[in-house]
């Protein structure tokens, strides 16, 4: 089964999920159970013997049908698998929906095309079984604990495990090199399945032997996951762990050239190694490629995160990454134009500029997302006003260059004591957010004009209200001062976000909760629950209106500022989300991961359509490039990794800090990267020239394979380094200045 | 090697008897068994909690644990945090609202409210403030003291001792973690290597910018010139400025050529303004000096053993320049020393032969002896002191011999003085008691009588030094405040000026006990309430400075009376023995108590103690009390606390025989 690369792409077995995946999300929505979705990603703790898995009525037999699917499929009887399933009707989700036999049972058939504009809101607002979660496996097959352990009970000779593992590696280690590199990659996952059965079968010392001799052996970008694993020594330590269950229930992905498989298979049946080969059946989703065996460099530039690989079928879902279309604005443009001009006295210059902007934005992006592929909010007066002083702006911006760098301005936030968490600024650059540690959201003016209260109610009736400058009178100025704090939360605050009309402020924090902030009366409108742990980040859609929240409980969900419940959940990562964006087009959003992996969403239909893997750690930044093709992700292992989204492909990395990124921004020409580390320096990278020299023919994208060139001693620009203060925001204003903020650290 | 060291440490485990210890609190009795199987399960589920917390570490962008960390993570295991366990460092941190330098904390325990009302209200901490500055401005890094120093003092060593080392473009940005400071010149160094030439790094041509001209004209003048007020402000700068190093040729040749030119004027004022430019420059921490040593040293030489340094050299204090030059010159040699340029051997070597030529003239024999005193009491004892009785003769000669000009009288006028001083405390720690004069004056000739009672000054005054020395690490009889918490680390003011807060937030220890200083816990009177038996009883303090290997402080307290405590640095892991039969492992928590409570006027918190004595198994009797105490009322109860960070306490009672450390 695992070596069945062709045919069955992975939708087709997220198909399979559905429907049990959308009676969940509804009963979560509706919020009359606590779903699995919403439940703790530790819930299987809980979840000692009673549990039944989510799946319909009659669990009892659903085990039993489970039970002897994996008899069926320990001995390869594929074609009666998957009979057995069309005639049960069972989805495989209790037991392991990331192993692709894909069955044709492909019902929930959500057409995701057809999914009109207005859908989006009606499907979740009548909470029909429309919002689908596409490869959300994971929580989904933790039911039963003892299910899922039980594939561990039956296993044979446990002193052997030790000679079966070094058997294997000196094979390994004898065969040519071109196959060798490919062929290590197991080493890792056996190691771990082996020791966990160890450990499952309670043979304690033997597991702790094997570790100690065999642990040395592992890549070191995986000594996190043995970390944790070293820990476990016990069957009972095994219940609740979910880097154990994350191990257990999604098939760690290898890629190996049919070649090495061949060779592998050969050596392992004339061993006659079964133990070996039923790890690798049943543990392992093995990417069989025609063509050349990787090299070590490849292998170990995508490696890295807690299940593997990405399949290739992974990445192959078209993404419409191309940008909107700016809309008409019909406001008199020339009389604006006319006060800039009076001011700048060019005005020649200007105007033919505006007509190419508007010329460009006229064409349609071959590649763009139908304008009304989500319903986006009207824009308003205001908006209007403020797209039009974006534009203005957008003239006199500097254009940069890997020889016109841009100036940088740091905030430091003083005396914050270590409390600073989360930092954002406005879109314009007029407000910087700060979450701290003590709960408080704080905003600071950094323009002359200071910050003020709407009236309250009794004196806002005292307002003529038909007068010009109403939207004045209605602003209290004996509240005006440079700095408002906002109390609500009731813990840290990790994620703090403007929308891009900068009336609202979105915070999310360690007490479980969102919260929308009025910048109006600087009070909290909603308070948005869901996450139940502690939400790390959260952010704005460009158009406002949608945000995405992702925290603990290993799941990001989609939110309408006016829905108090989540539009779309998006599941599937392994361990929490630690980082969230939307794309520029708002048509998806991408998610950083502690384990390791980057998922681009599609906001329509809620599908996962990239999987990015090639870190090291857990991802603490990503970046859009202004012009959607490229995504930036920074990490705990300090390097910046750069991204094709059109392609699924990695095209960069860029090496250079020496601690964790959590800050990454492009500049607004996107010729120029930032990034900001708890290293305490910003770097600036040619992001244009990375991109630029990146070859991305037909086969490459077909492979998957890629030859990074090192060359980030090239494309780094400059290192500013401050004083003890780690960079944790970074924000490029209208005009390309660049700003920084963190908090000073004093030694 | 570390990854071994890792995972040697992934299979810690919890000692059985810390379980069977925790059981007795409660009043289980548990089989070895059941520890075993407890104390495997407690380890495991510790990890997970630690790997949870590390989590909120990282999100919290910090890079130290703290308690809330931990707190947060028993949140997420549905587990009641640990209340009370405050983190000792960051808990103004956690409440940035409501910090401070002098420890603010948010009030939740028990208090005495007279307690309050008695004491004057803390100083209010600062709040947040947002301050912006240029990090780089078109991608030059500018100097100013917001920004690190340009180039740090490595960079400027290795500029220095390695010329001739090309310098690839972009290769310091390679270095491990120290590419620091390097705005401008990675960022040409890119442009550079793009255009595709390797250029070797040009000598440093030091050019001056004219805001950097503009700067040293008005510090050089400010210097030397009539206002006092100034001059301290610009010599201020030189101490504390960061971006100096490129400037630093030119102030060196101005102080070099000002010697020189002064000294010829004899213009004392001058003199002493420019000695001052040397010590600020010395200062300054940024500053690699060692390449201007070969004219910062003669000129600091000169003013020490010059013949003449003033007009009227009857009049001007002239020996007070002398005196300050010759510390600088000790504070030089301290510093640059080196096995290569041997300068104080150098120094030492030309002070002394002018010292022994005959015909020197007091006011250079006056600065060969500070220059030399200045070097140390080895150096004094074995230069000088031999040299006594020659000098005075050589003094007797002029104060007693019939025609002398009054210069040279006071001229030996001082270099007696010079000489008791500081032979006196030098002779006074060699030479054994006792004093008589008579034996003075035959090994030390003229000067003897008088060296024999500035010896016998000396030693009172060491003596009433020692005691004081006692007094402060002894408050056995200070009834009031039994701990006394200096908080060195916190006197320097919270500043924020150029995000200077200078509170000492990574490398402070813990606030209850300073560690590494004088230790100035106070023991209790001799027989302490909590432990009142046993003749000698050892108290474990651990400082809680997460990550870095904390000392412990071991405090023998002895019943004897006058006995002060004998304090020892054991750095190793915290072993808890005595030499008597009980065998106490004292364990003593602080229930909470945000350190401020200690030594800060206000807080007086109700700690609670536990105090844990563990028993051989000889002697079955264990007893464990737990007592709250108020701190304050409480003064000579049992003070010493120890604090975990979040309240995760690992201890190992070993018996005295495995441990390495021996009691005293």
């Amino acid at each position: 089964m695992a070596a069945v690369p062709d045919g069955q792409i992975e939708s087709d077995s997220e198909k399979e999920t559905k429907p049990d995946v959308l009676n969940d999300g509804a009963g979560n929505i509706t919020g009359t159970s606590t779903g699995v979705l919403s439940s703790p990603p530790n819930a299987a703790s809980s979840a000692t013997g009673d549990t039944k898995p989510v799946a319909p009525p009659g669990a009892e037999d659903q085990q039993t049908l489970i039970a002897v699917l994996q008899y069926l499929r320990k001995n390869n009887l594929l074609e009666s698998v998957d009979i057995l399933r069309r005639e049960a009707g069972l989805s495989d989700n209790a037991d392991d929906s990331q192993g692709a036999d894909g069955s044709s049972l492909g019902s929930g058939g959500n057409a995701d095309e057809s999914g009109g504009a207005n859908s989006l809101l009606n499907r979740v607002s009548i909470a029909t079984p429309a919002a689908p979660v596409p490869a959300a496996p994971i929580k989904d097959d933790q039911p039963d604990v003892n299910v899922v352990l039980s594939a561990y009970s039956q296993k044979g000779d446990t002193a052997l495990y030790e000679t079966y593992y070094t058997g294997l590696k000196n094979f390994i280690e004898s065969v040519l090199d071109c196959h060798r590199a490919e062929l290590s990659q197991l080493f890792y996952p056996l190691f771990v399945h082996m020791y966990l059965e160890l450990v499952y079968n309670n043979h304690e010392q033997e597991a702790k032997a094997f570790f100690e001799k065999f642990s040395g052996d592992q890549e070191c970008y995986y000594r996190d996951d043995l970390r944790v694993l070293s820990a476990v020594s016990k069957r009972e330590h095994m219940r609740g762990n979910e880097t154990l269950l994350d191990f257990r229930t999604s098939k760690f992905v290898l890629r190996i050239s049919r070649d090495s498989y061949q060779l592998l298979k050969r050596h392992l049946q004339e061993r006659q190694n079964n133990q070996i080969w039923n790890i690798i059946q049943e543990h392992l989703y093995i990417d069989i490629f025609d063509g050349m065996p990787r090299s070590k460099s490849q292998i170990d530039s995508m490696s890295g995160s807690l299940a593997g690989e990405t399949r290739r079928e992974a990445n192959k879902v078209k993404v419409f990454y191309g940008l909107l279309k700016e809309p008409e604005i019909e406001v008199p443009l020339d009389e604006e134009d006319e006060e800039a001009e009076n001011e700048e006295g060019k005005p020649k210059k200007k105007k033919p500029k505006k007509d190419s902007l508007g010329n460009k934005s006229k064409k349609q992006d071959p590649n763009a997302p139908q304008q009304t592929r989500i319903p986006l909010p009207e824009l308003k007066d205001s908006d209007k006003l403020d797209k039009i002083m974006n534009m203005k702006e957008a003239t006199k911006r500097i254009r940069l260059n890997a020889d016109t760098l841009p100036s940088i301005c740091f905030y430091s936030f003083l005396n914050a004591y270590q409390g600073l968490t989360a930092v954002d600024v406005a879109d314009d650059s007029s407000l910087i957010a700060g979450g701290f540690a003590d709960s408080t959201v704080r905003v600071w003016s950094v323009t002359p004009k200071k910050l003020r209260r709407v009236k309250s109610a009794a004196d806002l009736n005292m307002i003529d209200k038909e007068s010009d400058d109403v939207l004045e009178r209605i602003m209290d100025d004996k509240t005006a001062s440079e700095l408002k704090v906002m109390y609500g939360h009731s813990g840290p605050v990790y994620g703090v976000s403007f929308s891009s009309d900068r009336n609202y402020l979105l915070s999310s924090s360690e007490d479980g909760t969102v919260r929308l902030w009025s910048l109006q009366t600087y009070t909290c409108l909603v308070g948005y629950k869901g996450h139940n742990y502690p939400v790390w980040d959260t952010q704005f859609s460009p158009y406002g209106y949608y945000f995405i929240s992702g925290g603990h409980d290993r799941v990001a969900r989609l939110w309408a500022t006016d829905h108090y419940q989540p539009l779309r959940i998006f599941a599937g990562h392994l361990a929490d989300v630690t980082c969230t964006r939307f794309h520029p087009n708002s048509n998806y959003v991408a998610t950083g991961s502690a384990d390791r992996t980057i998922r681009l969403w599609d906001v329509l239909n809620g599908n996962c359509v990239r999987i990015f893997t090639g870190h090291k750690g857990p991802i603490h930044a990503l970046a859009f490039s202004p012009n959607g093709k490229f995504l930036a992700s920074g990490a705990t292992d300090g390097r910046v990794l750069l991204w094709d989204i059109g392609h699924g492909l990695m095209i960069g990395e860029l090496k250079g800090h020496t601690d964790t990124i959590y800050s990454l921004k492009f500049s607004r020409d996107g010729e120029i990267l930032a990034s900001g580390s708890m290293d305490d320096t910003v770097r600036l990278w040619n992001a244009a020239r990375a991109f630029d020299e990146v070859e991305t023919d037909d086969f490459t994208a077909t492979t998957g394979h890629i030859h990074l060139p090192d060359n980030s001693q090239e494309m780094l620009l400059g290192t500013y380094t401050t004083k003890s203060t780690p960079v944790i925001h970074l924000h490029f204003t209208r005009r390309n200045l660049l700003l920084a903020a963190g908090a000073y650290n004093p030694q | 090697m570390a990854d071994e060291r890792r995972q040697k440490q992934c299979t810690v485990v919890l000692p059985t008897e810390s379980m069977k210890v925790m059981a007795e609190s409660v009043g289980v009795q548990l089989q070895e068994e059941s520890c075993v199987a407890l104390s495997e399960e407690v380890s495991y589920r510790i990890k997970e909690i630690a790997q949870d917390a590390l989590k909120f570490m990282s999100h919290g962008k910090r890079r130290k644990l703290t308690t809330s960390d931990i707190d947060n993570a028993l949140k997420l295991k549905n587990v009641e945090p640990l209340f009370g366990f405050q983190t000792q460092e960051f808990i103004p941190f956690r409440f940035a609202s409501g910090g401070g330098r002098e420890l603010h904390f948010y009030e939740e325990k028990e208090v005495d409210l007279s307690d309050i009302i008695n004491t004057p209200l803390p100083r209010v901490p600062l709040d947040v403030s947002l301050k912006a500055h240029w990090l780089s401005i078109e991608g030059v890094q500018p100097a100013i003291p917001e920004n690190p120093p340009p180039a740090p003092k490595e960079q400027q060593k290795a500029e220095s001792t390695e010329p001739l080392k090309a310098v690839k473009p972009g290769q310091q940005e390679e270095g491990t973690g120290q590419g620091k400071g390097q705005g401008a010149t990675s960022a040409e160094g890119s442009k550079v290597k793009k255009e595709g030439m390797m250029r070797i790094k040009p000598r440093s041509t030091h050019e001056l910018s004219v805001e950097q001209q503009l700067y040293y004209k008005e510090i050089t003048e400010a210097c030397v010139g009539s206002c006092e007020a100034k001059r301290a402000e610009a010599l201020q700068s030189i101490a504390t400025d960061p971006g100096l190093y490129q400037m630093l040729p030119r102030f060196s040749t101005f102080i070099s050529e000002g010697v020189r030119v002064n000294v010829v004027q004899n213009n004392l004022a001058l003199l002493i303004y420019l000695m001052r430019m040397v010590k600020a420059l010395m200062d300054n921490p940024t500053l690699y000096l060692e390449k201007y040593l070969h004219e910062l040293l003669p000129a600091v030489v000169t003013c020490i053993v010059s013949k003449q340094l003033c007009l009227r050299p009857d009049v001007d204090n002239h020996w007070a320049l002398r005196d300050f030059a010759a510390r600088l010159m000790a504070q030089s040699c301290k510093t640059f020393s080196t096995t290569t340029n041997n300068i104080q051997s150098r120094i030492t070597k030309t002070f002394t032969r002018s010292l022994l030529d005959d015909r020197t003239q007091w006011t250079t024999r006056y600065g060969c002896i500070a220059g030399l005193s200045e070097l140390g009491a080895d150096v004094i004892k074995t230069l000088i002191v031999p040299r006594l009785s020659v000098e005075g003769a050589r003094i007797k000669a002029v104060t007693e011999g019939p025609v002398v000009s009054t210069i040279d009288k006071i001229g030996a006028e001082h270099v007696q003085s010079l000489l008791l001083k500081h032979c006196a405390s030098v002779v006074a720690k060699t030479r054994s008691l006792p004093d008589t004069v008579d034996q003075y004056r035959a090994d030390y000739g003229y000067l003897g009588p008088l060296l024999c009672s500035h010896v016998v000054k000396a030693r009172a005054q060491a003596a009433l030094q020692a005691q004081q020395v006692n007094r402060t690490t002894l408050t056995i009889t200070q009834p009031r405040p039994s701990l006394t918490v200096t908080q060195a680390g916190l006197g320097s003011g919270t500043s924020s000026v150029g995000g200077g807060g200078s509170m000492g937030v990574g490398s402070r220890p813990p606030n209850i006990i300073k560690v590494p200083s004088s230790l100035t816990l106070m023991s209790t009177r001799p027989g302490t309430p909590t432990q009142p038996s046993p003749p000698a009883t050892k108290y474990i303090v651990m400082g809680t400075s997460a990550g870095s290997a904390s000392t412990q402080q071991v405090i023998t307290l002895t019943s004897a009376a006058g006995g002060s405590p004998v304090t020892s640095t054991v750095p190793s892991v915290t072993h808890a023995h005595t030499p008597t039969t009980l065998q106490p492992l004292v364990k003593v928590e602080a229930g909470g108590g945000p350190a401020g409570g200690v030594g800060v006027g206000g807080a007086r918190p109700l700690q609670k103690y536990i105090v844990v004595s563990l028993p051989t198994s000889s002697s079955s009797s264990s007893s464990t009390s737990s007592s709250a105490l108020d701190k304050g009322a409480h003064g000579t109860s049992s003070p010493i606390t120890m604090e975990t960070p979040g309240g995760v306490k690992l201890e190992r009672s070993e018996s005295p025989a495995a441990s390495t450390h021996s009691p005293h």
